[in-house]
């Protein structure tokens, strides 16, 4: 019981936070791209409840902000200027789920004021609309090329697994070939060949061709290790014994053994990969500018001057954590499941 | 026994002290330093972004190793960094022939090479040998050539050498700064083997390169740290007739990004910082009392930023590059973009006010030749898009910029991304581009790659670049300028001036080169500043601060906005705490 308590909570709360990034344009009160460079490196909005005169409102509220004569990013905020907080306002234009044009939002404060939750970066764009918008990125492009290296990885190795010979010592050799060769350097070349323009559904789907099928090599030797010991287990052997096939072997009891190992291996995969689309943003392989993404937002964040003046342009690293944390529950609550029945089953 | 012969021993050293004393005071021709005298002793450390790649002065053409060899080497005239003009060096001085192509050099006399080995006319007429070999490739070979033709070398005597320039040379003297002279007796056999390109690699030992600089190789230790040690024989001295350099020891430590060079400089593990990004300045600058340095601000630098079309005309191949450049080719288009584009707002977000606005490639920080009368660019969003329709082009109800043809206005930015400003830059045109209709999409790319795509291929559309001049001297720019220049980047391989505006602009430059007063040439220089700032082949953006920082103690500590910003007079620094202290 408890424990399908806790896979109830992890999926909602992964579910949650993918509808969130989803409708990224609805939840963020600002467009990922407007620059609002009057307002560069503003530290996070403070909401208020009581006023500079110290009275209690119920409706949250922020006061306008203005850049201190002279100073680079010292924001004073102007007591007499006070913007409550509205919801379902109207503001930027977006697409909703990327096909309804919509303009309202979640929340929001008349302009002058500006609400920017986790405040804003070089540019004066905001933080929080940003983290929304990269996430549809990130998520996806991390989780669509974690499920692609793991099919190939899965497949590959317990083909060879199973197959042993020429065909396991043929797949293996090819894997190695993967995770030896100097990617960085062929990437070079494909950027070469590949045309400059690149609209950001194609440079996605390149983002999560590239890394799918650069990382099967290590999923694929694991797959291999497990399928070549299951193959030894006596009721493998006892079904071969009584005649089943190759196939039947592979599908029935071999492939099941290597389920825990391929969640595992997703929930390591997928923080990697949402990381890796960094590199490809260096060599102008990735999403790129303005177009955010969590890796490059912490990318951005590693420089030894945003690290020492402006803290809240770490927030970018912070957000996937608790993500990140719910893949590894839901990798783990999924495995116990997994185990519980086979053992189930065992028992019977 | 033993006593009296240690005694005697130390007193026949003492004698040999005392001669060489006085016998350099007696013939040494030595050069008496202005600045500031100093205190002897003390060692300083700075960082250097990555290991030299060789010694060797010949073959040497990278910033590093240039970097090293210039302080262990020394050149005939050389170019002082804060004043920008040529003073003496090696050569105590020269006379200029009427016609400016005749120059000859007096040496300074009995000086030493930092092995002890004495320096005449013939190591001078070597080295220029060495440099002037077709088969040498010498990066200073280039320098030395006026109209294609190398110049002529003579020795008159042991201390007076002749050079002969095929033709009127403007900028004559100044080609010889940073032209190391070679100590013969070390090289020549080298150089007869036809193996000098080969000789003093990094695994040479540090005695065996010599040189006339302010000090000399002790220790190399790859991927760490390279140690120089006082040159004992050098050829300055300061007003109080003390020798230079005042330094024991200058050690680089190697440091690769710029991130890890602010934190060793903070911690104190080096004392000089050179080359600081604005960010990092701003970082810095609070803890300038608490941590006893001092961050300077030198002024602009010579390095200019800009927004460049392709307006070559060999992308036939290519049919949506060559489908943009008839919008490219058009000067109201490239004027409309340069009007659009918010330059302070670059100086303020991306350099933090530490930058100045640019018009012409000659920064303000170039004193002699800057023009004053060409105004800055200025941001109007209504002017570029009346300059856009004077041009045909026209919007669409969504707002989107259509040319004539209807098609939208939309091309690629390349930029390296392996520099944070320019990357900085390419967001905020996108930005500045999309209010007058134009999608401009940025690609950085990792810079050997963008460098291949505007030098080799051709294949972009639009790039943002920089490029520092090495000298105020406009000449060092002339590849740039002139139609038919090796890197004539925004149309490269030019037989013809594909345009009357180039056409102009190599007369003049041409013109200005064999002028040899200097309020003609800056006559004709302005032109050339007026030409680029009318027709933009590149759309200038800005140049930056040359930032840079140094403990405080630090005497004669004098920054300057040519290259080697902060130890090109490492001989005049001098700790102005007592050397026991650090």
């Amino acid at each position: 019981m408890r424990q399908r308590g806790k896979f109830m909570f992890v999926v909602s709360a992964l579910v949650a936070v993918h509808l969130l990034v989803l409708f990224a344009g609805f939840v963020a009160p600002y467009d990922y791209a407007t620059q609002d460079r009057d307002h560069a490196y503003v530290h996070p909005t403070r909401v208020h409840l009581m006023d500079c005169a110290g009275r209690f409102h119920l409706r949250p509220f922020v006061y306008v902000t203005s850049l201190q004569e002279g100073a680079l990013s010292d924001y004073r905020e102007d007591c007499s200027q006070p913007a409550p907080i509205r919801f379902f306002t109207r503001g930027d234009e977006y697409l909703l789920a990327g096909l309804i044009p919509s303009q309202l939002h979640l929340f929001g404060v008349a302009s002058p004021a500006r609400l920017y939750l986790l405040g804003t970066d070089e540019f004066g764009r905001d933080q929080f609309s940003r983290i929304v918008y990269g996430g549809e990125v990130s998520l996806f492009a991390g989780l669509l090329a974690a499920l692609l290296a793991l099919v190939i990885g899965v497949l590959a190795g317990s083909i060879a697994g199973a197959s042993g010979g020429w065909v396991d010592e043929t797949i293996m050799r090819v894997s190695e070939l993967f995770m030896a060769v100097p990617w960085f350097y062929l990437l070079l070349a494909l950027r070469a060949v590949l045309p400059l323009k690149m609209d950001p559904v194609s440079a996605f789907i390149l983002v999560v061709g590239v890394i799918g099928v650069l990382n099967w090599g290590q999923p694929a030797r694991l797959v291999r290790g497990v399928v070549l010991s299951g193959r030894e287990q006596n009721f493998v052997q006892a079904a071969r014994g009584f005649g089943a096939g190759r196939l039947y072997i592979l599908k029935r009891h071999l492939l099941p053994m290597t389920f825990s190992l391929a969640l595992t291996q997703m929930a390591v995969l997928v923080p990697r990969f949402i990381l890796a689309e960094v590199l490809l943003s260096f060599l102008g392989l990735g999403i790129g500018e303005p177009f955010p993404s969590w890796g490059n937002m912490i990318n951005e964040a590693q420089q030894y001057h945003v690290l020492v003046s402006y803290w809240w342009m770490i927030l970018p690293a912070l957000v996937p954590v608790p993500v990140f944390l719910g893949y590894h529950g839901l990798a783990d609550a999924l495995r116990e499941k997994l185990q519980s029945q086979v053992r189930f089953r065992g028992d019977k | 026994m033993i006593r009296s012969r240690l005694l005697s021993f130390r007193l026949a050293g003492l004698l040999v002290l005392c001669s060489l004393v006085a016998g350099a005071h007696a013939q040494q021709d030595l050069l008496v330093s202005t600045a500031e005298s100093g205190i002897p002793g003390g060692k300083l450390v700075a960082a250097l972004r990555s290991e030299p790649r060789s010694f060797n002065p010949v073959t040497a053409d990278d910033q590093v190793s240039v970097g090293i060899i210039s302080r262990v080497m020394a050149d005939l005239v050389h170019i002082n960094r804060a004043t920008q003009s040529t003073e003496p060096a090696l050569a105590r001085s020269w006379t200029v022939s009427k016609d400016g192509t005749v120059f000859t050099v007096k040496l300074r006399r009995g000086l030493k090479f930092s092995d002890g080995a004495p320096f005449n006319a013939d190591d001078v007429i070597f080295s220029f040998k060495v440099y002037l070999d077709e088969k040498l490739h010498s990066p200073h070979r280039d320098l030395l050539m006026v109209a294609g033709k190398p110049l002529r070398v003579e020795k008159l005597d042991s201390w007076t050498v002749r050079f002969t320039f095929p033709s009127p040379y403007a900028t004559l003297e100044r080609v010889f700064d940073t032209v190391p002279m070679l100590p013969r007796h070390l090289l020549e056999k080298d150089y007869l083997e036809g193996k000098i390109d080969q000789a003093w690699g990094l695994n040479t030992p540090p005695d065996k390169i010599v040189g006339l600089g302010p000090f000399r190789l002790k220790q190399f230790v790859p991927g760490e740290r390279i140690v120089l040690e006082r040159n004992p024989y050098y050829w300055k001295v300061d007003s109080k007739g003390q020798k230079l350099p005042y330094l024991d020891e200058l050690t680089f430590l190697i440091v690769p990004s710029q991130d890890a060079q602010v934190v060793r400089f903070e911690a104190g593990d080096t004392q000089v910082i050179s080359g600081l990004s604005a960010d990092n300045f701003v970082a810095l600058e609070p803890q300038q009392n608490s941590r006893h340095f001092k961050l300077y601000d030198a002024g602009p630098s010579l390095e200019y930023n800009f927004l460049m079309f392709n307006l070559n005309d060999d992308t036939q191949a290519n049919a949506e590059v060559a489908g943009k450049q008839q919008w490219f080719r058009d000067v109201r288009f490239r004027q409309a973009v340069s009007a659009a584009i918010d330059r302070a707002a670059i100086v303020r977000l991306v350099y933090h006010g530490r930058a100045t606005i640019l018009s012409t490639h000659i920064t303000p920080g170039n004193k002699l030749w800057f023009n004053k009368a060409i105004k800055p660019p200025v941001h109007s969003t209504d002017k570029a898009k009346e300059l856009f329709k004077s041009a045909g082009f026209s919007w669409n109800s969504s707002g989107k910029l259509l040319d004539r043809a209807g098609q939208p206005v939309e091309f690629t930015i390349l930029v390296s991304s392996s520099n944070a400003q320019r990357s900085q830059m390419a967001t905020m045109l996108q930005e500045d581009l999309k209010q007058v209709g134009i999608t401009a999409r940025a690609v950085p790319m990792e810079s050997r790659a963008a460098i291949n795509r505007v030098l080799g291929s051709h294949d972009y559309d639009a790039t943002i670049m920089g490029i520092a001049s090495g000298d105020i001297d406009p000449t060092s720019d002339t590849n740039v300028f002139m139609s038919n220049g090796q890197t004539h980047l925004w149309h490269l391989g030019e037989e013809t001036p594909a345009t009357p505006w180039e056409a102009e602009m190599d007369r003049v430059l041409q013109k200005q080169l064999v002028t040899l007063n200097y309020q003609q040439r800056r006559k004709l220089y302005d032109r050339v500043q007026e030409i680029e700032a009318e027709e933009l082949p590149l759309i200038y953006l800005v140049t930056p601060d040359v930032l840079v920082g140094a403990q405080e103690t630090l005497g004669n500590f004098r920054p300057a906005v040519l290259e080697q910003y902060t130890l090109w007079n490492a001989d005049e620094l001098f700790w102005r705490t007592p050397a026991g202290k650090r």
